[in-house]
């Protein structure tokens, strides 16, 4: 039972010619939350859809529970929980609690539906038709349908996609605390929130390529330092392109203005001899630096230049792979 | 660990759940039960149909009653499924570990419920109303031979439009089939009325087969069940088998 729950090894997935997911290997253990992180066409729901069993891979393997998905039957699906893209796949007419008791009748165990109202926090809206629910409720109903067959592995398409800031907390908390019960969790997302409150390890791809990996903590901090200052006033344009040529020194990289004398400085790294330009270029004009910083990246700043880096590579142009 | 119930529990739950949704439709209502008890009522009480032997209603029940596996089996199972296709149900359903199988099953047994109270309700209209008396000698067995391949031809049907059509496209194209085969299969209209092209390829139709064969069943024609039974198991077939082949689940 060490063995990790998801295994997904050198997988290749194609539309035509164009290569969807390129070459991915990754693998999720129990009691852990793996999230894969990319912008929208990078082969998310594509990856998430092969390891449900919904599509075949052209290439590599994929275990799930050590079983290939797409041919795991119903007793692999019994230990699966799925939850598709925007809370979707259910009956506009139905009502949460007969939803939730229809999918009870697939499982020989699993939650009574009562209890996985309260879990999600669907009481009050538990005898309201789905196609009245709000997009939040539409999210938390289709999680408690996950969750109906006590599964083992957790797969969650976008989970906190569509969610007020209240329900994407309470949704961060549930999935903590299943990890928490020894549940394996896949989810995609492209909020960063997500990564960084709930992630043990993230993937980044990008054109279906894996691009970094690692926990937030490793993957923020692989982040190169940036310059940051603040100086009394907003500069001309004249002197703001002065400062930056003085700044790069030939180097490729941009000054950007964050507005009320705020600049940071891109593709350079916070050197000592940059700093050293910078304070000798405002004492010759008598400019005081209010703020100063050259803390190293957050994640957003590493996600931002992973993706764009990715941006020029060869590749397909980014389609509706995640459609 | 987590086990999937028996195949019967989930099939018998999804059965439940197609029904449920079915009656809460208002418009599947409509077009299950009202419309087939108007169009009885109507066309019986009118001499609008040229009907040349017997009483009107002796002419239109069996017709209706297979305009009511039409409405159930074709328009609402295949607009029905159609719509799950496009909202992602049948989808998540066949995550979960309801067999594909029971899914089928559960649909067709759905089907078959609501067509025996469809029977119900037109047969007891037909006696309350229509002074329609069961003719000695009616084929019980037979009627249910025909109401079993006809919900096979048309389920067919509808199966195959919604696994490989738009949503839209199987609702307007099933409406579009029951109102053709309402005027053209036999129901309310002899087929010896049409003109004589028009009226050959109708005796085709999987309705004329299984308006005829119903007629027969309930004697209120006679000759021979053969020809219908062939051309309607003929019919069931081949429309399972293209609704097999071409439907795909999202």
């Amino acid at each position: 039972m060490t063995d990790p729950a998801i295994v997904v090894d050198d997988l290749t997935k194609r539309y035509g010619a164009r290569p969807v997911v390129d070459g991915l290997t990754f693998s999720v253990s129990r009691g852990e939350v793996f999230t894969l992180l990319g912008p929208n066409g990078a082969g998310k729901t594509t990856t998430v859809e092969i390891v449900e069993g919904y599509r075949t891979a052209d290439g590599g393997s994929v275990r799930v529970l050590g079983t290939d998905p797409g041919t795991g039957g119903r007793n692999l699906k019994a230990r699966v929980g799925l939850m598709l893209q925007g809370g979707g796949g259910i009956y506009p007419q139905a009502r949460p609690d007969e939803i939730l008791r229809l999918y009870a009748n697939f499982h020989a165990g699993g939650r009574g539906p009562q209890k996985l109202i309260d879990l999600v926090g669907l009481r009050t809206s538990a005898r309201t038709p789905y196609r009245r629910l709000s997009g939040g409720e539409k999210q938390r109903l289709a999680l408690a349908v996950a969750l109906v067959g006590d599964p083992e592995v957790l797969i969650l398409d976008e989970p906190t996609a569509g969610m007020d800031p209240e329900g994407r907390a309470a949704t961060r908390t549930l999935i903590a605390e299943l990890r928490g019960t020894g549940v394996a969790i896949l989810l995609t997302t492209h909020d960063l929130a997500d990564v960084e409150r709930l992630a043990d390890h993230v993937a980044l791809i990008d054109h279906g390529r894996l691009v970094a990996a690692g926990s937030p903590d490793e993957l923020a901090s692989s982040a190169s330092p940036r310059l940051r200052f603040r100086l009394p006033h907003p500069l001309e344009v004249a002197d703001r392109e002065e400062l930056s040529g003085t700044l790069l020194d030939g180097a490729p990289g941009s000054l950007t203005d964050e507005g009320g004398g705020r600049y940071r400085l891109d593709g350079v790294t916070a050197e000592p001899d940059v700093l050293a330009r910078l304070a000798r270029w405002s004492a010759e004009r008598g400019l005081l630096i209010a703020e100063l910083t050259t803390g190293r990246g957050s994640l957003e700043e590493r996600y931002l230049e992973l993706v764009a880096g990715a941006e020029g590579e060869p590749g397909a142009p980014r389609g509706e792979a995640d459609a | 660990m987590s086990a999937p119930a028996t195949a019967w529990r989930s099939t018998l739950a999804q059965t439940g759940m197609e029904l449920r949704l079915t009656a809460r439709r208002g418009e599947n209502v409509l077009v299950i039960i009202v419309l087939p008890v108007v169009v009885l009522l109507f066309f019986a009480s009118t001499s609008i149909v040229p009907v040349t032997a017997g009483r009107p209603v002796d002419f239109l029940l069996p017709g209706v009653l297979a305009l009511a596996v039409i409405s159930t089996s074709l328009v609402n199972l295949g607009i029905a499924t159609a719509y799950e296709r496009y909202y992602g149900v049948l989808k998540l359903l066949g995550g979960s570990p309801l067999p594909r199988a029971g899914l089928i099953g559960a649909k067709m047994l759905a089907v078959l419920v609501v067509e025996i109270v469809q029977f119900a309700v037109l047969f007891a209209v037909a006696l309350a109303f229509l002074g329609w008396r069961p003719p000695a000698g009616s084929g019980t067995a037979l009627v249910v031979v025909g109401l079993l391949l006809g919900t096979l031809a048309f389920a067919g049907i509808g199966l195959a439009m919604a696994g490989s059509l738009r949503a839209e496209a199987t609702l307007a194209g099933a409406n579009g089939l029951f109102l053709a085969l309402l005027l053209l299969g036999g129901i309310v209209v002899p087929l010896d009325q049409l003109p004589a092209a028009v009226a050959a390829v109708a005796r085709l139709l999987p309705a004329s087969a299984l308006s005829d064969l119903l007629r027969i069943a309930l004697g209120s024609s006679a000759g021979d069940f053969t020809p219908p039974l062939v051309l309607l198991a003929v019919w069931a077939i081949g429309a399972s088998a293209l609704a097999i082949l071409t439907f795909r689940w999202e």
